[in-house]
């Protein structure tokens, strides 16, 4: 379970549990701090408060450890080499979830530059979960894909979850988070947030 | 060793020079004459008088006065350093890095030099230490700031490549690897650059000055190729020392990018 007590960046103080195989939807305008809170809790942002996953601070393991346990991915996921392959450890190992993602085999090879929003955003998201992390802090992960793209993404993520995976989803589709939310957080101008019940 | 020497008035024709590029900025409009009027000014007042600096402090021999001519030379090199930069470090590593890089660099090339290449008596005699502190400076500095520049403007431009290896578990050195050899390739390059091209295209300022002074040409080479040496291993180690430690300080020990302890940028 991911334990955030009294987290404070900026405007934001928050506290919440995420127990595990549970999906949290988190909405709100944009621009009111749902980044700023996902970033915290991956510790890429330096912040205040008490975060643990199952009793363990995140102060007590490196960074690097703690990022591959609770991951981030970035609404426009970001790239550090020229293929796509490149951002994999084994690119063959990641090829089934690709195909899953509707994306083809062979675009392993291709450059980053030719990629539209959409395959960024579904090879992120597969370089993400490839990890097979403990939680997950997904930013608006289908906000530039077709319906049929999303569903798959939704899909994907959903078999995640029912194998305990917990995953914080930001999202403005509200549709959206009554699906895949068991609870839905929205996140006030005052940097708290507040739960509904889909 | 013979050489012809000049007085003060010999200067006033080729002075003369620098009053056509006025001419041809007067007549093409580039709006340069001020510029070049006042550059054209300080170039002399600061050469007229590190020539009475040079002769006292020649005369001096003393340890002290070399030193602190050389900490004012580090001084304006980190100025300088800083000055070259878009984005700059806040509070004191803003002139610390450079000061430091190019202190450390420099420092240690010269020493290197003097200690068991020139080997004057005294070690310290700044007829030798201080041309070559003031060349190893010049170098350093071109390729310190030139890496340092990189290294700031790439991690601003690469923030989302940076930050998504991070978040993927990635430590500080793996994400900002790529980063930094940017950096270094481009503090490295004009070094590089200036040695494959040197005795072809360019003669070196200090090689043509003692060809001119009357030495040999073949022991002024030798000696140009001491300081291409020298040059080349102090950039190498200043470049080196400042992208390293730009990387360290815009991270922090939980491997978060820390682009909030760059100054806004500086306006064109």
């Amino acid at each position: 379970m991911l334990t955030v007590r009294g987290l404070k960046r900026l405007h934001l103080s928050v506290s919440f549990d995420l127990p595990d195989g549970e999906c949290v939807a988190l909405q709100g305008p944009s621009g009111v701090g749902k980044t700023l809170l996902l970033r915290s809790i991956a510790d890429l942002d330096p912040n205040e408060g008490t975060v643990k996953l199952d009793g363990m601070l995140r102060e007590a393991m490196p960074a690097p450890a703690w990022r591959r346990r609770v991951t981030y991915l970035a609404a426009e996921p970001g790239w550090w080499s020229d293929t796509v392959q490149d951002h994999f450890a084994a690119w063959e190992d990641a090829l089934p979830l690709v195909a899953r993602l509707g994306l083809p085999d062979d675009c392993g090879a291709w450059s980053i530059q030719r990629l539209s929003t959409g395959e960024r955003l579904r090879l992120g998201l597969a370089r993400a979960l490839m990890l097979r992390s403990r939680v997950l802090l997904l930013d608006e992960p289908t906000s530039a894909l077709d319906p049929a793209a999303a569903a798959a993404v939704e899909g994907v993520i959903a078999e995640r979850i029912s194998d305990g995976t917990s995953v914080l989803w930001t999202t403005h589709d509200g549709a959206q988070a009554r699906r895949v939310g068991a609870r839905i957080f929205v996140m006030r101008a005052d940097g708290g947030i507040e739960e509904n019940r889909p | 060793m013979t050489y012809i020497q000049l007085s003060y008035g010999d200067l006033l024709l080729p002075a003369l020079l620098v009053v056509m590029d006025g001419v041809f900025s007067l007549v093409l409009r580039l709006k340069l004459e001020k510029q070049l009027a006042v550059a054209t000014v300080r170039m002399v007042v600061q050469l007229v008088l590190v020539g009475y600096v040079l002769t006292f402090l020649f005369a001096a021999v003393s340890p002290l006065w070399t030193a602190l001519a050389a900490l004012i030379m580090v001084l304006f090199a980190s100025w300088e350093i800083v000055a070259r930069q878009k984005r700059r470090l806040q509070g004191v590593w803003k002139y610390g890095l450079g000061a430091g890089c190019t202190l450390l660099a420099a420092g240690t090339v010269t020493m290197f030099a003097l200690l068991t290449e020139l080997r004057p008596d005294p070690w310290y005699h700044p007829r030798y230490a201080l041309p070559l502190l003031g060349m190893m400076l010049g170098n350093t500095m071109t390729g310190t700031s030139l890496g340092l520049d990189v290294l700031t403007n790439s991690l601003v431009r690469e923030r989302a490549g940076v930050e998504a290896c991070l978040a993927l578990g990635g430590t500080r050195h793996q994400a900002l690897l790529p980063v930094i050899r940017d950096a270094l390739r481009s503090g490295f390059m004009p070094i590089m650059n200036s040695m494959a091209a040197i005795g072809l295209v360019s003669l070196p300022g200090m090689m043509t000055g003692q060809i001119l002074a009357g030495v040999e040409p073949v022991d002024a080479v030798k000696y140009q190729l001491l300081i291409m040496f020298l040059i080349a291993g102090g950039t190498g180690l200043g470049t080196l020392a400042a992208v390293l430690g730009g990387a360290r300080l815009l991270t922090d020990h939980r491997h978060r990018l820390r682009l909030d302890r760059l100054a806004a940028e500086k306006s064109a």
